[in-house]
């Protein structure tokens, strides 16, 4: 019998434990952000689709044209990678760099392979398009970004 | 026609729309008091984007559900189907004919009204079991069959409490159980002690059994998302849906507004000051944000769990209760 009272007391006391959590909560600082209007910059090392790192004295790509990225590539998702010797220039200049990113599962596998230091991951978390051929042809020589 | 009859025939229409109007847009800022108090505690922010602070979402979502499609699944009990809805939105709405908002804003006053509101919201449970029945739907069956358990267990302590209630005022006009309550806060039935020392402990049964009967959570079994996709909503689009989520809300408020005209002193203020309609607005919407501030703070229980909430607690200390309160009347 006492054991039944007890368990009331102790279920109510509980609950109204519970509340009280609850109760503080609603005068917290809120910590959603009005995306849209506002967003978070993204963390070092978040993972979004590869770009070319830029040579900062020339402004060039800083790839060779090694292919090394394309070989290493699990999926495939490198799909045309050129590029010419110009007369008199010291190495290979890049001149079609195509990723499928349809694909990609951000693996990071021709990141590590690239000798030259010339990809990274992008920290572009935005991207959004109605046609799926928008992101199976990706001309990443059109997005040669800013990463350092 | 003569006068009299014209202007009852004027105040009968005057109700109606009041009644219909008050219904609806408790109904759509309900939700969005739901909708906002849930994101609070939770850090987050909830609907900004429809009108300033999101004040207009209820519109929007009003909107969305009247612009979509009536679905007919091809094997549901079409008559019990489309009844099923209005059968569920009608029965509060009539229920909020007899509650007396202040000492002159009340619709019809009946002797039996309290009587009445329970009555109605039987019919308003039996709705609920015909449509998930009608909607031949292995998910809806299960959350009828389990309605009907719900509420058969949590009615009884439900009248039993208000019985013991009714002991001490003698009547069941809803009116002059208000009336009764005149002065501070110390005449509230709440606080009766004299005529019976559970009285603070009736109420939270009271509370628990509208939480219950109204089918929110931490009790909500007839929705079950997790369980039942959506229980007894699962086959129903558009409108429709949006009727169950309306007679819900308004369940809500009648459940408030029947627990401070019966424990909180309806329209009286506390200290003796100024009684009237807000008084009565700001109890029952205390009790609202109640009723949301417990959704989101606890787990739905398993069904069990629930039953034996109702059977093995709170049915005995209703009884008790009851018992105590016909002693007292007896000794004093």
């Amino acid at each position: 019998m006492i054991e039944y009272f007890k368990e009331i007391v102790e279920g109510a006391y509980t609950l109204a434990v519970g509340m009280g959590i609850t109760f503080v909560r609603m005068f917290r600082r809120r910590v959603t952000l009005d995306y849209p209007y506002k967003s978070l910059t993204m963390t070092a090392r978040y993972r979004g689709h590869i770009e070319l790192k830029r040579d900062e004295t020339t402004g060039q790509p800083k790839c060779v044209v090694c292919m090394a990225c394309q070989k290493a590539c699990p999926s495939g998702c490198i799909k045309q990678l050129d590029g010419q010797k110009p007369e008199g220039a010291p190495r290979k200049v890049l001149t079609a760099y195509m990723l499928d990113f349809t694909t990609c599962s951000l693996c990071g596998l021709c990141v590590e392979s690239c000798k030259f230091d010339a990809l990274a991951f992008s920290h572009d978390y935005n991207l959004t398009s109605m046609r799926k051929e928008d992101y199976q042809t990706m001309d990443l020589l059109k997005r040669v970004g800013g990463a350092k | 026609m003569t006068e009299g009859m014209l202007m009852n025939l004027v105040r009968l229409l005057l109700y109606l729309v009041g009644m219909i109007g008050f219904a609806a847009f408790n109904a759509a800022y309900l939700t969005l008091l739901e909708r906002k108090q849930a994101s609070w505690m939770q850090l987050r922010r909830g609907p900004t984007e429809v009108g300033p602070w999101g004040l207009l979402q209820p519109v929007a979502d009003g909107v969305k559900l009247m612009s979509k499609q009536l679905l007919l699944p091809r094997d549901v009990d079409v008559p019990l189907f489309l009844l099923g809805p209005i059968m569920v939105v009608v029965p509060p709405i009539l229920c909020l004919v007899t509650i007396p908002f202040s000492e002159t804003v009340v619709a019809r006053n009946y002797n039996l009204g309290l009587l009445m509101i329970f009555a109605f919201g039987a019919v308003s449970t039996f709705a609920l079991m015909l449509a998930g029945l009608a909607s031949a739907n292995k998910f809806s069956s299960i959350a009828a069959a389990r309605i009907v358990a719900q509420n058969i267990a949590y009615e009884i302590p439900l009248l039993v409490i208000v019985l013991s209630l009714v002991m001490t005022t003698h009547t069941f006009n809803l009116h002059t159980i208000v009336a009764q309550q005149a002065g501070g806060f110390w005449h509230w039935n709440l606080l009766k002690l004299g005529a019976n020392p559970l009285m603070p402990v009736a109420f939270l049964i009271y509370f628990i059994c509208l939480l219950a009967e109204s089918n929110r959570a931490p009790f909500d079994m007839v929705e079950a998302e997790s369980e039942l996709v959506a229980g007894v909503f699962t086959e129903y689009s558009g409108m429709g849906f949006g009727l169950f989520f309306i007679a819900e809300y308004v369940n809500i408020v009648v459940g408030c507004c029947l627990a401070t005209i019966l424990f909180l002193g309806g329209w009286h203020c506390p200290f003796g000051l100024l009684p009237g309609l807000h008084w009565f607005l700001i109890k029952m919407y205390a009790l609202c944000v109640m009723v949301v501030w417990v959704r989101w703070s606890f787990p739905r229980t398993q069904f069990y769990g629930l039953l034996n909430l109702s059977w093995k607690y709170l049915i005995p200390l209703a009884l008790a209760n009851l018992l105590l309160t016909a002693v007292m009347l007896k000794l004093f």
